[in-house]
Order: C-alpha cells, then sequence, then structure tokens
C-alpha cells in the first residue's frame, strides 16, 4: 500500500514549483516534508492528496497510476495550519461530516465520533461551534475529523504552526501516539528541524521545489548529501565558510588557519565549503584540541538554557549554540572553540563528501 | 462650562425623523384636515386611509406587484451572482480583474438610459408589463451589486475550507450547498438586502416598464389627483406602508451589514 512518486513535475503558469520528484512513502510510516516556507511542501502535499493534478509523472497508489483521480475518490484526510472546521457545524457534527458523506449509518457513526473524540479530549466540546473554542481544540476538531475514516494518506500541513507555544508542545506530544502505528501513510509538513527529530520516521528535505534527499530522519540529520539538504536540516541556521585544504592544514576564507580534522583526513587537497552546526561551536572546551576562533558577538540570545550567540568573522555572521547562559556584551571579542569532526565538505557542485554529525 | 452632550444627537434625530412623523401625522388625517388646518397631532384620527389602501384592489395591487417583481428580482440576483462571485473569489483567470471592475461600471449608469432601449425590447417580446420583466431590468444593477459583496464574503473563507471537503469526500454541489452557502449566509443576507433595497425604491424603470397588470405602488402614489379632488390623508398612509418592508428587512440584517462594512465591500 506504498504511495510513490515517479517523475513528477508541477508547473503553474510559467513557474516551476515541483521539479521532477520521485518518492516512494512506504504503507505504515510516518513521514516528515521538511523545508522552509515557499519550499513546496503544501504544494507536493496537494499533488499527493490529488487536490490538484501533476503537470507530468504518475502518482502510484496500491500499484495503480492515480494522479487522474479526483480526490474524493482518494480516501485521503488532511489537517491544514489554519484551523478548518465548518464554522456552521458543531464539533460533533465536523467529526461526523467525512463519515456521512460515506455513507456509514447513523450507529456507526455515533460510536466512532464518540471514540475519536475520546482520544483527542474533546468530548465536552462535542455540541459546541468550532469558533466557541480555543485554538488547540480547533486544531483538535480537524485533527479528529482527519481520523475519524480510516484513510490511507493523512496529510498533516504544519499543523502546529499556528498554535501557541504551550498548546504546540502539548499536542507535538500527542501527536506521535495518534498516527504511528496506523494502517495508513502519514505525511507530516514541517519548517522546523526540531521537530522532524522528535517524530523521527523518514524525513524529505525540500529546497526551492527539489526533494534533495529522503530518508531515515537521523541518517538525513547525521549525513546530509548537499548543503541544501543541511541547510534545511539545521536551526539555527548551519555556519558556511569556503576552505582551503593543503595536507593537515585548513585555511579559511578571511584567514584562519586550523588543523584538519577526523573529517577532513581522507579529503584530497582542494578548495570545499565547510559546514558546522550552530551547536559545535560552544565558548568552552569540549574538547582537548579543539579548534578556536574569534568573533566579534552581535547578539546573544539567552533563554533559560541555552545561549545563541550572532556573532561576526571577518566580514561573514556565525552562529553559536550551547547550554547554559554565556553571557557575552554585544561589541566584544568572543573566544570559541569548534568540533571539526562534526563540520561537513561540501564539494564545488554542493555535494558531501566528508563529514558525519 | 458644562457642554450638553445630548444637545447634538437628539437635533440630529429630531431632524430625521420630523418628515417621518409628519406622514404618520398625515396618514392617520383626513385631507380636509391637512389642507385645511396646520397641526402638530391628528384632531380627528382615523384608519379610514389605511383600511382603503388594504380593501381598494387598485391600492393593494400596486403592494404586491411591487413585491412580487422585487422578491423575483431578489432571488435571481443572488442566484445568478453566487456562482459568479465563487468564480471570481476562487479562480484566476484571463482578465478576471477587468470583468469584475467591468461588472460595477454597469451601475454608473442611471437607469434612465437604459428606460428607451429596455421598453422597445420589452415590448417586442411581450415582457413588457409583467413582473418578470421589471425583475430582469432591475437584475442589470442587482447582480453586479451582488457579485461584488458576494465575492467579498467568499474571499473571506480559506480556499483550504474547499479543499477540506473535498478531501472529507464532499462533491462540489454538494460541498457548495451543504458547507459554502451556510458558511457565507451572512454574505447573502446583505447582497440579498441590498438587491431588496435598490428594487423596492427603484421608480424610473418599473414605472415605464408597466402600464396595469404589474403597475408598482410607488406609480400608483404619483397619482394624487383624483375625482374628489388630492387625496393627501391616502398618500401619506401609502408612503407608511411603503417604508415598513425596508425597516422590516434592515431589521433583520443589522448585523450582518456591520460585518459587510468591516470587509469594506458594502
Amino acid at each position: 500500500m506504498s504511495l510513490e512518486l515517479r517523475s513528477v513535475t508541477k508547473r503553474v503558469g510559467g513557474e516551476t514549483h515541483i521539479h521532477e520528484t520521485s518518492l516512494t512513502l512506504e504503507s505504515s510510516s510516518f513521514n516528515i516534508l521538511l523545508g522552509s516556507t515557499l519550499a513546496g511542501k503544501t504544494t507536493l502535499m496537494q499533488l499527493m492528496a490529488g487536490l490538484s493534478p501533476p503537470s507530468t509523472g504518475e502518482i502510484r497508489f496500491r500499484g495503480r497510476n492515480v494522479a487522474g483521480v479526483p480526490v474524493q475518490k482518494r480516501n485521503v484526510s488532511m489537517v491544514y495550519q489554519q484551523f478548518i472546521n465548518y464554522p456552521h457545524f458543531t464539533v460533533y457534527e465536523n467529526i461526523a461530516s467525512p463519515l456521512r458523506v460515506a455513507g456509514m449509518d447513523g450507529r456507526a457513526v455515533e460510536s466512532r465520533v464518540r471514540e475519536i473524540a475520546d482520544l483527542l479530549r474533546l468530548t465536552p466540546m462535542l455540541e459546541r461551534k468550532p469558533n466557541e473554542l480555543s485554538g488547540g481544540q480547533q486544531q483538535r476538531t480537524a485533527i479528529a475529523r482527519a481520523l475519524a475514516k480510516q484513510s490511507d494518506l493523512i496529510l498533516l500541513d504544519e499543523p502546529l504552526a499556528n498554535l501557541d507555544y504551550k498548546l504546540r508542545e502539548e499536542l507535538r506530544d500527542e501527536l506521535p501516539k495518534l498516527f504511528f502505528g496506523r494502517d495508513c501513510i502519514v505525511v507530516y509538513a514541517t519548517t522546523e528541524p526540531m521537530e522532524a527529530l522528535l517524530f523521527g520516521g523518514n524525513t524529505a528535505t525540500l529546497h526551492e521545489g527539489r526533494v534533495t534527499q529522503f530518508g531515515a530522519t537521523s541518517a538525513i540529520y547525521r549525513s546530509p548529501n548537499t548543503v541544501a539538504s543541511a541547510q534545511v536540516f539545521s536551526d539555527p541556521p548551519i555556519n558556511l565558510a569556503k576552505v582551503e585544504k593543503s595536507g593537515e592544514t585548513l585555511r579559511l576564507e578571511g584567514g584562519l588557519s586550523w588543523r584538519a580534522g577526523r573529517a577532513a583526513a581522507a579529503l584530497p587537497d582542494g578548495c570545499y565549503t565547510f559546514g558546522l552546526r550552530p551547536h559545535h561551536i560552544t565558548p568552552t572546551v569540549q574538547k582537548a584540541d579543539a579548534a578556536s576562533l574569534e568573533g566579534r558577538v552581535l547578539v546573544a540570545e539567552l533563554s533559560g538554557s541555552e545561549s545563541v550567540l550572532h556573532f561576526d568573522m571577518n566580514g561573514q555572521t556565525w552562529v553559536s549554540q550551547s547550554h547554559g547562559i554565556h553571557p557575552f556584551p554585544v561589541g566584544s571579542m568572543a573566544r570559541l572553540y569548534v568540533d571539526l569532526d562534526r563540520g561537513f565538505f561540501f564539494g564545488a557542485d554542493g555535494r558531501c563528501v566528508a563529514g558525519n554529525a | 462650562m458644562k457642554r450638553p452632550g445630548w444637545l447634538i444627537p437628539t437635533a440630529y434625530i429630531v431632524f430625521l425623523m420630523l418628515p417621518i412623523y409628519w406622514l404618520l401625522n398625515m396618514s392617520f388625517k383626513s385631507t380636509n384636515e391637512i389642507l385645511g388646518s396646520f397641526t402638530l397631532w391628528p384632531r380627528e384620527f382615523t384608519f379610514d386611509n389605511y383600511v382603503e389602501i388594504l380593501t381598494n384592489p387598485v391600492w393593494y395591487s400596486g403592494y404586491l406587484n411591487s413585491l412580487s417583481y422585487v422578491v423575483i428580482n431578489t432571488v435571481l440576483s443572488v442566484v445568478v451572482a453566487l456562482p459568479a462571485a465563487y468564480a471570481f473569489s476562487r479562480y484566476r483567470f484571463l482578465g478576471d480583474k477587468h470583468l469584475f471592475f467591468w461588472l460595477l461600471t454597469n451601475r454608473m449608469a442611471p437607469p434612465a438610459v437604459f428606460a428607451l432601449p429596455f421598453l422597445q425590447l420589452y415590448s417586442a417580446v411581450g415582457l413588457f408589463d409583467t413582473h418578470i420583466g421589471v425583475a430582469l431590468a432591475h437584475t442589470l444593477f442587482n447582480v453586479p451589486l451582488a457579485v461584488w459583496i458576494l465575492e467579498g464574503f467568499m474571499s473571506g473563507v480559506p480556499k483550504e475550507l474547499d479543499e477540506t471537503a473535498y478531501v472529507d469526500g464532499y462533491s462540489f454541489p454538494r460541498f457548495f450547498t451543504r458547507i459554502f452557502l451556510p458558511t457565507i449566509a451572512a454574505g447573502i443576507g446583505v447582497a440579498a438586502f441590498f438587491c431588496f433595497m435598490f428594487s423596492w425604491v427603484e421608480l424610473l424603470l418599473a414605472k415605464t416598464l408597466t402600464s396595469v397588470e404589474a403597475k408598482p405602488i410607488v406609480a400608483t402614489m404619483t397619482r394624487t389627483a383624483s375625482a374628489s379632488g388630492y387625496e393627501l390623508g391616502l398618500l401619506a398612509a401609502a408612503g407608511m406602508l411603503t417604508i415598513i418592508p425596508g425597516a422590516f428587512v434592515i431589521y433583520f440584517v443589522r448585523n450582518y451589514i456591520a460585518k459587510g462594512f468591516a470587509l469594506g465591500r458594502v
């Protein structure tokens, strides 16, 4: 029961929204579409759902090309970022609506709605209208409606993005319980790498309408195949710099020189793009022979348990992320330590040639 | 110095209500009293004017004619405008913005401009002096207005609602009637109200395009003189009865209209 996109593209007007994409989502899998805004997550989901037909290519489900099959006949569910419910229906009727449309008889609808409402803790709100509910409850209603019918494919398009912090955390904890282990394919779009890591499953990184990489979430996080994948899967943004390797020395653009670490050991001499996630640059020494750098502090964001430091190094803005509170005054010079072994090296074509975080 | 804050609103309301009060006042007087003396309230209170209007077919048929073409027009305008407004709000097509604006330009010409062509065409096809004829003439002004209002309300509904309904299995007609129309009920109310009002107060086309069978009340009211001289009391009573439907309708849609103003489309 896998869903397979074969050489699918989507063009609207003269613009290409999705470049040629091939992707296979296994049955009962949890898949994350990770990409920034306008990367094409929603468009890709609409193609999967059948809300818009692909310009070229095939979408195969259960071995059949369903590219031309309208969404009503696809047995899919969808939850949007905005809390989309039928405003003049009660919560009960909202959850019941896909069942009623499918022609389920009254008593079965009743028991199914009660069961789902119980699962999503909506039982006390069943007789209310959506606009009388909090944002979190509205989104729960939308999720309940998506779960009510036994869909083959459930699409969640940034369902937590519009919720405030507390509710987002709460619902984020519940989502895996609701969706994992179901006999359906779940696709979850998000802009936040942290969500992808929390949910696990598989991740497809999207960049400007292309799927740059697809595989197990942790594997993609550890070894991104391109600069684009690494950029998508890093928050705060990954630090990138041009480096030149000659022998045992790494020379950074701007003059800094480091001893090439384990990651770069096997690389032939030449020019590369060096990428390092912010949490591998820290104000404290993590390793005895760690490389170090100096930068002028631009912004210091201190939350309760971690410090994010934006600093300028030879005209480039770098970011460091570390545990604990490290109050650097803005404008001061900060000495920071770099874990070179955790860096990535990308060739001239953007492909990753060395590095494994 | 204490400023009397109530003074200006009170004066405003007094000036606003004075003509209406005067009409009400006259409607309960006999024509003789109206012409004979200046009185602030009826000396000889009488319902004769109303009784005359509600029993004499010459008068009450005017109301029935007006009401029937107004209702036909309102239903027609809204039903035609709904799909048009949906298309304008949901689809991008070649020239959509120009077409949308062009619709409004239909309202820029005074109805008098269209009176002559309508009269000729209607006489030719047998629509002259029919209710449907007047209703059709008024759609020329009301459909653009209804499209404009409804488009505003529809664009306020996220297109994700449409998609959610399709995903849930609703076909387009079922989605449109079960989900979409109830969602924009306020907009339909506002659009219907404006169609009703325009058609109800429009005199020129309604009078030109009718003679006997579909003669509107406003046309009947222009007949001020009769064998017994001027019937001012009767006229005043007819005026009062003409205000009532409008007041009645506006009472029901007042909240929706406020919503429409908030959307900037009324």
